[in-house]
């Protein structure tokens, strides 16, 4: 059994945000006295993380899951809670810890923008103690999982989104943390480097048992990297727990389009009880529950002469959508 | 180990800011020729005021000019890593990217006051020291190594004034998002510092010395330079300079409480 590697009880934070009027009235009033309020971001949230777990943050913009992240790395110290992290208080920043852990942001870089990403890579690793055999290996052996080579020698500037993206994430490994926070690490990415990184992701977890926290819109990334997701809505956790069990509660049926050998034997099916969706002529789509889609299948197996069949899902990101909108789920 | 660990970074740092400003070659010219013009435009302006007087608060042109000198040195340190530093530590702020400073396991105030390096500050730093060497040949100052001493303590002691001064600003960034008046306000009063302080009223003199400490950053080493200051003034230099760091840095790690990070 895996012990838990992150520990959050009851944890909150608050903001003092301020609002402005719109129009020139608007903008004086805000210059002169400027209305303040305390917005709870995040709500006595509480939940843990094992050892080598990959766990996705889904909510909608202004949820609260960078909130989250940044409180677990110690960026942002909570209004109340508590947060342990690989046996640290995050918010200390004690060396130890930040040797532990990374934190990967897609809209944000470290890299030094007019030289080459290698030369990030030797003072990242100056800064963790690494000395230039050591840091030469791990270069290397990263590279070679990120599939990059020649780009580590161009200037940052004159590289593309997927290539500065791979070499943001060798910078932030350079260490071999065991915690890793990823910010929408796809963002703006296509589609083969979206792909990429999330199989260095799979591949890096498999290797090193880290613990990888992610969030991300891209529904992609979630369904190929975590088992677990953790829903957050307006800054409270709605659910947390395998994402198949999600996907099955939230979309129950299945659609099934059959196409039989003639159109009496889809006449035949039509009557025979099921939910028929639509039917024409030797076509005919209905809709069967998960939990007996096997028994129902042998039924119209044995008792139909059928062409083809097709069993279609539900797009993932339909469902999903559903999660950002919804409070609670009871599963 | 500590110490080693930080040598090691900083020559990094070094490495990594020359590696990037060599990128842009003409950039560099650019900045030589204003820091050589800049000079001479300095020293031509100084010239003016004494062109009618013999003497400006007591003090002669060539005595003047140590004070231009030790100037065009703190601004050469100045251009050098204070303003590459410092100014970016607001679009730190403003972006989110301390957030990569504060989570790497080394002191943030050490990152961000010496990532970066322009070297055309350089050639200021070397322009003031020669100048400054010129001047002691023409005030014809006796150079002892107790005097030489007493010289490098206040003027260690003006760069960490200076530092702390530009640091504590910038830190309030933290809170009010944007300063960068607020710095530019700092450095408009270090021009103030190429005259001597004895060529401005009274009221103005305790200005310079108590609120905004022009006085201590250039007027006592120069002072120290012909002999004329006093030990109290040097200890005091030495005590304002210790408190203002010290202060600095507790102020800095204080506003990190209230860090809140960018919205991603």
């Amino acid at each position: 059994m895996d012990k838990n590697i992150i520990d959050v009880k009851n944890l909150s934070k608050s903001f003092n945000i301020s609002s402005k009027e719109p129009g020139i009235k608007g903008t004086i009033k805000h210059f002169f006295k400027r209305q303040t309020k305390s917005i709870k971001v995040i709500k006595d949230i509480s939940f843990e993380v094992k050892e080598g777990e990959i766990v996705g943050f889904l909510g909608a913009n202004g949820a609260g899951k960078t909130t989250i992240l940044k409180m677990l790395c110690g960026l942002i110290y909570p209004s109340q809670g508590s947060i342990s992290v690989s046996g640290y208080l995050p918010f200390r920043r004690k060396e130890n810890f930040l040797k532990n852990i990374t934190l990967i942001m897609g809209q944000k870089q470290q890299l030094i923008w007019d030289l080459p990403p290698i030369e990030s890579f030797y003072l990242n690793a100056s800064i963790y103690d690494l000395d230039n055999f050591e840091a030469k290996k791990r270069i290397k052996k990263l590279s070679d999982m990120l599939e990059i080579g020649e780009e580590l020698f161009i200037p940052v500037r004159k590289l593309s989104l997927g290539q500065r993206m791979k070499s943001e994430l060798l910078a932030a490994l350079i260490h071999e943390p065991n915690i890793l926070f990823l910010d929408e690490p796809t963002l703006g990415l296509d589609i083969n480097a979206q792909r990429n990184l999330r199989k260095f992701l799979q591949k890096y977890n498999k290797e090193t048992n880290a613990t990888i926290c992610l969030t991300s819109h891209y529904m992609k990334d979630i369904t190929s990297l975590c088992k677990r997701v953790i829903c957050v809505h307006n800054g409270s956790i709605s659910y947390d727990g395998k994402l198949d069990l999600l996907l099955k509660k939230l979309s129950p049926v299945k659609e099934i389009l059959i196409v039989c050998s003639s159109d009496e034997d889809a006449n035949q099916l039509e009557n025979s009880g099921f939910n028929v969706k639509n039917k024409t002529k030797n076509e005919i789509t209905i809709i069967i529950d998960n939990n007996s889609i096997t028994s129902s299948l042998k039924t119209i197996l044995n008792n139909f002469d059928i062409e083809d069949l097709y069993i279609n899902e539900p797009p993932i990101d339909e469902i999903i959508g559903k999660i950002l909108i919804k409070k609670d789920y009871d599963i | 180990m500590k110490t080693r660990k930080y040598l090691k970074v900083y020559r990094k740092f070094l490495h990594t800011s020359l590696a990037s400003e060599l990128e842009y070659k003409t950039n560099i010219l650019i900045d030589l020729i204003t820091a050589i013009l800049s000079l001479i435009g300095s020293i031509f302006l100084l010239s003016i005021f004494f062109q009618n007087n013999n003497s400006i608060g007591g003090w002669e042109f060539e005595q003047a000019l140590i004070i231009q000198s030790i100037y065009t040195i703190l601004n050469g340190i100045t251009n050098t890593w204070f303003n590459p530093n410092l100014t970016e530590i607001v679009k730190h702020i403003r972006e989110g990217t301390l957030d990569f400073v504060l989570l790497k396991p080394i002191d943030s105030q050490f990152f961000i006051s010496l990532k970066k390096l322009t070297p055309s500050g350089i050639l200021e730093i070397m322009l003031g020291f020669f100048l400054l060497l010129y001047c002691i040949k023409i005030n014809q100052i006796n150079l002892t190594l107790s005097f030489l001493i007493l010289c490098l303590i206040t003027i260690i002691c003006s760069i960490c004034i200076l530092y702390s001064l530009w640091f504590f600003i910038s830190t309030t960034t933290i809170w009010f998002v944007k300063t960068w008046n607020a710095t530019e306000v700092l450095r408009s009063f270090l021009y103030i510092g190429r005259f001597p302080l004895n060529s401005f009223s009274f009221t103005l003199r305790i200005f310079f010395s108590v609120f905004v400490p022009i006085a201590f950053i250039t007027t006592i080493p120069s002072e120290v330079f012909l002999g004329l200051s006093e030990i109290w003034k040097i200890l005091l230099e030495v005590i304002v300079a210790m408190v203002f760091l010290f202060t600095s840095r507790r102020f800095w790690l204080f506003a990190l409480r209230f860090y809140s990070s960018a919205s991603s």
